[in-house]
């Protein structure tokens, strides 16, 4: 049900992202989805890839100070007002979105959003009771 | 030119030595009869208060440092019995404990005369408006000012520190003659007036006293021309007595030293060996007529020389040239104290290891700015931004606390902050001054 993500302490510099992307095209890696929230000074850069074991150890040995972890990714139909539900039945049960970035599928017609919630457990009891699809990390890795 | 105390500040070399003595040989006996800790440390090196017979035997005495002065915290330094203190003030933000001062009464008084002797070096007289822009409180530059000033019969408006549009309004409206403040903060009035649109030289500002930072010839080229003033330089240390252990006179030619009641010399920092004047090294100051807080032989830890020709204001006593520099890693940053190992005790507070960091001191316009340069570690890194922030507040606010000014915390990547050999440089000072 859950799905590993990296995260990265990146300062707000030019080509530190490039950095980050060329290190992992390198070694194989692929990128399915990413966010990056920034300040003036840092940003911390959010990854899902397809090897999330391989990507932290190359990341780490290249020096990058990085976290790991737990989100849900969650799928929703591709068209109007298809989040907009979603979104409502987390609020009405109480469910804090910490952030949350989204991705699309190449060949469905579902869109596979990235949720952080603080409580990754009730997040999944709220979502499988109204019967949303939460991705396995496997298939997400491989999408 | 005027002349606060000609009897003393003119005083003949001769007379003035003999002058010295009779105060030495008694400071020495009242701290070795009333202060456990110059009685130990006298027992220690075999000396007793009959063995200062000269002036030449000074550095038979032993040194005072600050750590001493802590270890003594609050009043084990006190000469006096608390009931004939009349006056404490405490050292604006050092490492740990502060240090605690007290004045008698007698104290006092001779403050006020050694304030009064710099202020009317740097020109002020009874006709003048002094307004003292130092923060007034446990810090001994508001309080010490404004009794010296008043000793010499001018008008003291006492602002204290901040607000400096109020300041520039109390200026304009109150008519004041004479400033009294830190150097930098003469620097940003200047800016805030051109950004209010006023022409200092519409003011009736007449003459500026700095003070409590080191400062160069530069900045005061910039200050006298900005604000149309005599910008005289004053320096001194609350352990000592505050402001008005030295001061300049219009001659702006070294900071006459007061050494009928401080006796200077000028040391070898590593090997603690007496330096001949002229030479460059660490201050060390005795007090010689302190009644509640004397100190024998007090590391300064600022760097300055001495010069013993008589100046052509015609006063006769030592001058010391512009403090150079600290002895250890201390920083001035607004007129405050700051040691590295305050930033690092906040910095091990936030997970129990110390991370690489690096403080950046820089000023920008006429304003110093402290930036500390953390980098980020597994522990202190979040992948929520609401947190990431919350953190780098959290330190910010309890820098603020600790060190009693505003600090930016600026995360880094790992291994961004360069090292020397192996190690990190603490602290870059990027102050022109």
């Amino acid at each position: 049900m859950k799905v590993k993500q990296i995260s990265v302490f990146l300062e707000n510099r030019a080509g530190r992202l490039a950095e980050v992307t060329t290190i992992l095209g390198r070694e194989g890696i692929n990128i399915r989805a990413l966010s990056l929230a920034d300040t003036s000074d840092f940003g911390i850069l959010r990854l899902i890839v397809n090897d999330p074991l391989k990507a932290a150890r190359v990341l780490r040995e290249a020096g990058f100070t990085l976290g790991e972890t737990e989100v849900l990714a969650v799928e929703v139909p591709d068209r109007p007002g298809g989040l907009g539900e979603i979104l409502s039945l987390l609020h009405a049960a109480g469910m804090n979105v910490e952030y949350m970035y989204a991705f699309v599928e190449r060949s469905s017609d579902n869109a596979v959003i990235i949720f952080r919630f603080d409580d990754l457990d009730q997040a999944i009891r709220v979502l499988q009771e109204k019967g949303v699809t939460i991705l396995e990390g496997q298939t997400v890795y491989s999408l | 030119m005027r002349i606060w105390q000609p009897e003393y500040e003119c005083m003949d070399r001769g007379h003035l030595m003999d002058l010295q003595l009779e105060r030495l040989q008694a400071a020495v006996d009242r701290v070795y009869q009333r202060v456990p800790f110059y009685r130990e440390a006298f027992s220690r090196l075999k000396l007793h208060p009959r063995d200062i017979r000269s002036l030449e035997d000074l550095p038979l005495l032993p040194f005072t440092t600050k750590a001493d002065l802590r270890e003594s915290y609050p009043y084990g330094m006190f000469a006096v019995p608390l009931r004939e203190v009349v006056r404490i003030h405490s050292s604006s933000g050092t490492t740990g404990k502060p240090t605690v001062v007290g004045y008698t009464r007698s104290d006092l008084a001779t403050w006020s005369d050694l304030v009064a002797r710099f202020l009317t070096a740097g020109g002020v007289t009874s006709e003048d408006v002094v307004q003292i822009s130092f923060g007034y409180g446990l810090f001994t530059g508001g309080f010490g000012l404004h009794y010296g000033a008043e000793r010499i019969g001018a008008s003291v408006i006492p602002v204290s520190a901040g607000n400096t549009q109020r300041q520039i309004m109390i200026m304009q409206d109150f008519k004041t003659t004479a400033l009294v403040c830190t150097p930098t903060y003469a620097l940003y009035l200047s800016e805030v007036m051109a950004e209010m649109n006023i022409d200092p030289h519409t003011l009736c500002l007449r003459v500026g006293l700095f003070g409590s930072e080191p400062w160069s010839e530069n900045m005061r080229q910039q200050i006298e021309e900005r604000l149309g003033i005599l910008a005289t330089d004053n320096y001194g240390l609350s352990e000592i007595i505050g402001p008005g252990v030295a001061g300049e006179c219009e001659q702006k030619d070294g900071l006459h030293l007061f050494e009928d009641h401080f006796l200077p010399e000028v040391i070898d920092p590593e090997s603690g060996e007496v330096l001949p004047h002229g030479r460059e090294g660490e201050l060390v100051l005795t007090t010689l007529t302190k009644e509640a807080f004397p100190l024998i032989r007090y590391r300064t830890g600022d760097i300055t020389s001495l010069n013993p020709a008589p100046c052509r204001c015609g006063r006769t006593l030592v001058r010391m040239s512009r403090v150079f520099g600290r002895t250890d890693d201390m920083l001035i940053i607004r007129g405050v104290n700051v040691y590295p190992s305050q930033i690092e005790q906040v910095l091990l507070e936030m997970d129990g290891t110390l991370p690489h960091y690096q403080i950046i001191v820089d000023r920008k316009g006429a304003l110093d700015m402290l930036e500390v340069r953390v980098e980020v570690s597994e522990k202190i890194f979040f992948d929520e931004m609401k947190k990431q922030r919350a953190l780098v507040e959290k330190i910010e606010e309890r820098l603020r606390s600790v060190l009693g000014l505003s600090a930016q915390i600026k995360l880094v990547e790992p291994r961004s902050i360069e090292r020397f050999e192996g190690k990190a440089r603490r602290v870059v000072d990027r102050r022109k001054l």
